[in-house]
């Protein structure tokens, strides 16, 4: 779509433009395009020499057991974080779009961990699972069970999941209510007239009117367990125990800020951008379909 | 006949008890979502008003002691933890000067590029428009060493700028300003230029106050965003004096012993978290707007 009245100019429109194109150059085209070079280069960890070793580093990268591990576990992890986050949003969403009285407070009193930052949801998190000092850590040891997120790697994973999940329930929570109040009273009445169950109703009718706000929240959820909840892992279990909550971007993180393996991290760079614009492919034409339906 | 009233009398009240016993049920599993959302942030509430040794000792209490005061003060001038890293006093200004800086300067940036792509015409206008979008493609995270290089040979480490200006370009805030100003209708740009106002006079008097609901919505969200950066100042920061609160948080945890000051290590969690939220609910009716227009 374009104007059919502009303004004439020649320097300026450069000139307003400048700022955001520079800072994009910058610190988004020249170090994307640095990671690929670097992917595709073998330095010694004081850059002082590197050689060309073509797909040498990603060749290294897939080959290694602790890369596939943390595929394994970022699979693992973004696949609970989404169902999780997108079950109990979208069943709390269903309760609070009947017509009940104060749900508007509910509204209120559920979006507001969208606020709490990944890192401190963490926090808050191992204040009631740490096994000496949490509530619920203590409890789950005192009933017998050996509870220690710190030596565990399945709790520690159990742990980051419910973490990362509990932030972005408002988030889901937000779109599904969104969703549920804009599907006409008519659908739903006539279902009813038909002497539909309530639960067949929801399945056979509100759910498939759902649909593309859920595929449009599973991508994004998908894309926040995958990115954005470096937070949640480093505060919570930096990883470990023994690199069993390490997904792909901690790995980026760990290989190359702590080993300064910039080769290896760069090819996972590499792959994890991919990953992104897959990802946002997705979602763009998920969005598209939204418009049309 | 009578009888068929009464039989819809009978179903009519059959009916209004089955929706209260609906309601009775929604509001059950509403008000079980609100405590477990809600458990986490009381817990941690309690704990920031006990002595240190008695949440050490793990006699996790249910209701708020007496220590709240001095545990508070602790936190805010002098650091929580046992290494007492950093005040949060330090580090809330510095969260907080991030955080408005980010907002603020990817509106700013963002509203002129989309003036730029909508209401001119110039070479390389979608080129420009499309390299602005690619970056949604190329999060921090994807890129890390990199542009922590950029940051070194531009010497921006350990600098309130290289916190913020890595940070404030913005494709989704210029997609919905471009979108926003699409819907300008023409008619007002032909009265600018026959008023004989120029581009950025038009700008000023016109797109801006029309924008400031848009703006407003997108300034919630996207100092959330700022506030609750994590791997970049985690990078880019190892000056204690710019450290921020959400890292300095998880790193006065360190690898969670029990042995820490616990008490107010709460206390700085609830600290980190009261500005954002402040602002969530506060601003909840242009909070969601922002948060469902930015996903469009």
């Amino acid at each position: 779509m374009r104007r059919r009245v502009i303004f004439r100019g020649k320097v300026l429109p450069y000139l307003l433009l400048a700022p955001q194109i520079a800072v994009t150059l910058v610190f988004f085209f020249w170090p994307a395009a640095q990671a690929v070079r670097q992917s595709l280069l073998r330095e010694d960890p004081f850059g002082l020499r590197s050689e060309f070793v073509g797909l040498e580093n990603f060749r290294a990268v897939l080959a290694d057991p602790l890369y596939l591990n943390a595929v394994r576990n970022t699979a693992v992890f973004a696949a609970a974080v989404a169902g999780i986050a997108l079950g109990a949003a979208l069943f709390l969403a269903v309760q609070a779009d009947k017509r009940i009285r104060g749900a508007g407070v509910y509204k209120t009193l559920l979006i507001w961990p969208y606020a709490v930052a990944p890192a401190v949801a963490a926090v808050l998190w191992l204040f009631l699972f740490h096994p000496s000092i949490g509530l619920i850590g203590r409890a789950l040891n005192a009933a017998g069970m050996a509870w220690d997120y710190k030596l565990d790697g399945a709790q520690a994973m159990l742990l980051v999941i419910v973490a990362a999940a509990w932030k972005q329930v408002s988030y889901n929570f937000i779109f599904f209510l969104a969703g549920l109040q804009s599907i006409p009273a008519s659908v739903l009445e006539a279902a009813a007239m038909d002497g539909a169950r309530p639960a067949y109703r929801f399945w056979t009718v509100v759910f498939p009117l759902l649909s593309p706000t859920t595929f449009f929240l599973l991508v994004v959820n998908l894309t926040y367990a995958f990115f954005d909840t470096f937070g949640v892992i480093h505060a919570l279990t930096g990883g470990g125990p023994g690199k069993a909550t390490e997904t792909l971007i901690y790995k980026v993180y760990v290989d190359g800020v702590q080993n300064l393996n910039f080769g290896g991290s760069a090819a996972q760079s590499v792959i994890l951008m991919a990953i992104v614009i897959a990802l946002t492919a997705v979602q763009f034409r998920s969005i598209e379909r939204r418009v049309h339906y | 006949m009578r009888a068929l009233a009464e039989d819809g009398a009978g179903e009519a009240a059959a009916q209004a008890g089955r929706r209260r016993r609906a309601a009775l049920w929604a509001h059950g599993w509403l008000a079980l979502g609100v405590l477990v959302f809600a458990l986490p942030i009381w817990i941690t509430l309690v704990g920031s008003t006990h002595d240190a040794g008695t949440i050490g000792r793990g006699e996790v209490p249910l209701l708020p002691g007496s220590h709240a005061v001095e545990n508070y003060a602790t936190a805010w001038a002098e650091g929580g933890g046992r290494f007492r890293t950093t005040a949060a006093a330090a580090m809330l200004w510095n969260s907080a000067l991030m955080a408005l800086l980010i907002a603020a300067g990817k509106i700013a940036i963002s509203l002129l590029s989309a003036y730029a792509v909508v209401f001119f015409s110039f070479p390389g206008r979608m080129a420009f428009f499309w390299m602005i979008f690619v970056t949604l493609m190329l999060p921090v995270e994807v890129r890390i060493i990199p542009t922590f290089q950029v940051m070194v040979d531009l010497s921006l480490i350990n600098t309130m700028a290289g916190l913020v200006v890595p940070l404030v370009a913005s494709a989704t805030a210029t997609l919905l300003f471009r979108q926003f100003f699409l819907t300008i209708p023409d008619e007002y740009v032909e009265a600018a230029k026959m008023d004989g106002a120029g581009p950025l006079r038009f700008f000023r008097d016109v797109v801006v106050p029309l924008s400031v609901t848009n703006i407003a919505a997108l300034f919630v969200i996207l100092f959330i965003y700022g506030w609750n950066q994590y791997l970049w100042p985690l990078l880019v920061v190892n000056d204690r004096s710019l450290e921020t609160i959400v890292v300095g948080l998880s790193k006065m945890i360190g690898t969670g012993d029990a042995q820490n000051e616990w008490n107010t290590i709460m206390a700085t969690a609830v600290l980190a978290m009261l500005p954002p939220v402040a602002v969530v609910v506060l601003m909840q009716r242009w909070f969601v707007r922002g948060l469902t227009e930015t996903e469009k």
